[in-house]
């Protein structure tokens, strides 16, 4: 047995995206206090997104919504072992800036949060600390990575408690890239110019058939049905944002979707866990909301 | 990704689990897959009956022990492990098999197996993760390109185990011991399949 002897290098794109890696297959739960995020990590949460109000209460108190206050964060981290996540607004470098020293483990570049610039996002390549960014269709995801994210979650409507949206962008993401799969090269040269997303991503995407970052969806997910739906279509993982906090019995809910995301294609163990869960989060149908109150066209 | 080893002669008829309640299972399934074994994921305890050896991969110790506890796959897989099961971790994995784990979440057991003491998440927030090259002769003279992610150091290793590999600063992160091997970092996302062929040939010699 002997000693290494090269230099260790940090914020590399392998660790940013390792990290997420080994998130797959597990629940990020949003939570606003450090007494959430005990429930959460008991639970079975495999990180906590800390914020400071849930996207349900966003929606309903409006205003404009920003990073968390440090000392809030710091609880959160005081508080659990497992990786804390915190959200920066769109294009707003400073809040990364700070949720870096604070010794977060990943930040969400997030559309729940009012976005401080309308033409650019965080270049985040800057940064040792990985990104998380949300993502509608592969195009924007594409654009995203290009940018440095190191994991993708697929949009929903937030704070609604409607799944429908998640359900679409997940569906859009993973029906894009099977096209780019059947394509010839010269047609890819105009689906990337179709995309605006870089050619070589667009090519790396149609040989490999997959991104090249971990897909997590979020955005509605209310039940452990819903969570498991998210698995069956192709997510690597779900986040879970008011659905649990906003629900009669957090503690049991989230256990219940925890355990439904690792047997996601088993109904009888999705059956179980969803029995006398009590009240799921009230919910907001996303038709009802009109397009400029929508949080998922937030990010482009 | 590093060049691809030739396939390890694996003999028809033994199967590898990997541990699938959460974390890169896919990936260490892929790495086997690739050197030749005939892998299955592994949930439920009743899948247990099926595997000749186990892999536990990355991802976070705390959900897969609760997992396993919840499932009933932990009981029988310790009993398993004290029979002899050849069992490879990696970074969760390697916790799991940890006689003795710190800074572990409140009631965390793990799997046991291992006659050392690891400690969780022990270089401090992801922005401390990072690659390196370790010298592990055992593998042969090309260094082994690794990934440390929130990733655990084995803080003592004892009289039954034996250490692998240690970081410039001298700690412990890689360990066997008789069908057991345990690492802190991830060859199954860096192109490294030297740990898995070793593996498999502790496998093949266990079921002999």
């Amino acid at each position: 047995m002997t000693e290494s002897t090269s230099a260790e290098q940090v914020g590399s794109s392998r660790v940013k995206r390792g990290l997420a890696e080994m998130l797959k297959g597990g629940v990020i739960m949003d939570v606003v206090t450090a007494a959430q995020a005990r429930i959460a990590e008991d639970a079975g949460a495999v990180a906590v997104m800390a914020l400071e109000r849930v996207p349900a209460d966003i929606r309903s108190q409006g205003g404009v919504a920003r990073m968390s206050d440090p000392d809030l964060i710091d609880s959160i981290i005081a508080e659990v072992n497992i990786p804390v996540m915190a959200k920066a607004r769109i294009g707003h470098f400073v809040e990364a800036q700070i949720l870096e020293v604070l010794g977060v483990d990943y930040i969400d570049e997030s559309e729940v949060l009012s976005p401080a610039d309308y033409m650019n996002h965080i270049d985040k390549w800057n940064f040792t600390i990985p990104f998380v960014c949300g993502a509608t269709n592969l195009g924007e995801a594409l654009r995203r990575i290009n940018e440095g994210a190191a994991m993708i979650r697929s949009k929903g409507e937030a704070g609604t408690g409607d799944v429908s949206e998640a359900t679409k962008h997940i569906r859009t993401i993973n029906g894009e890239i099977k096209r780019l799969t059947s394509m010839s090269r010269d047609e890819l040269y105009v689906a990337a110019k179709e995309l605006q997303a870089p050619y070589e991503l667009v090519a790396e995407i149609a040989s490999t058939g997959k991104l090249p970052v971990v897909l997590f969806t979020a955005g509605g997910v209310a039940t452990p049905a819903d969570a498991a739906m998210m698995m069956q279509l192709g997510a690597d993982g779900v986040f879970v944002g008011s659905g649990i906090f906003k629900s009669g019995n957090p503690e049991q809910r989230a256990a219940a979707i925890v355990k439904a995301v690792t047997f996601y294609d088993d109904a009888k163990v999705i059956a179980d866990v969803s029995r006398g869960l009590g009240e799921a989060m009230v919910g907001i149908n996303v038709s009802d909301i009109a397009e400029p109150h929508r949080l998922a066209t937030r990010g482009w | 990704m590093g060049a691809r080893p030739a396939e390890t002669a694996v003999p028809a008829g033994l199967r590898v689990g990997v541990l699938a309640l959460q974390g890169d299972f896919r990936e260490h399934a892929q790495v086997l897959r690739e050197l030749g074994a005939e892998v299955s994921l592994v949930r439920r305890p009743e899948e247990l009956d099926q595997i000749d050896g186990l892999v536990i991969p990355g991802g976070e110790s705390s959900v897969m022990d609760k997992l396993a506890r919840t499932f009933g796959l932990a009981e029988p897989l310790s009993a398993a492990i004290r029979g002899g099961l050849p069992v490879y971790g990696t970074c969760a994995g390697l916790i799991m098999l940890a006689d003795t784990i710190l800074d572990g979440m409140n009631g965390q057991q793990g799997l046991g197996g291992l006659d050392i003491v690891v400690r969780r998440n022990a270089f401090g927030s992801q922005t401390a993760s990072f690659e390196t090259d370790l010298d592990i002769p055992v593998l042969g003279d090309k260094p082994v390109h690794a990934a440390f992610i929130r990733a655990p150091v084995v803080e003592t290793v004892g009289p039954r185990a034996s250490a692998l590999a240690t970081l410039a600063d001298g700690r412990c992160v890689a360990v066997e011991q008789g069908n057991l091997l345990g690492t802190s970092f991830h060859p199954e996302i860096t192109g490294e399949y030297r740990f898995h062929q070793y593996f498999l040939q502790k496998l093949v010699a266990a079921a002999r």
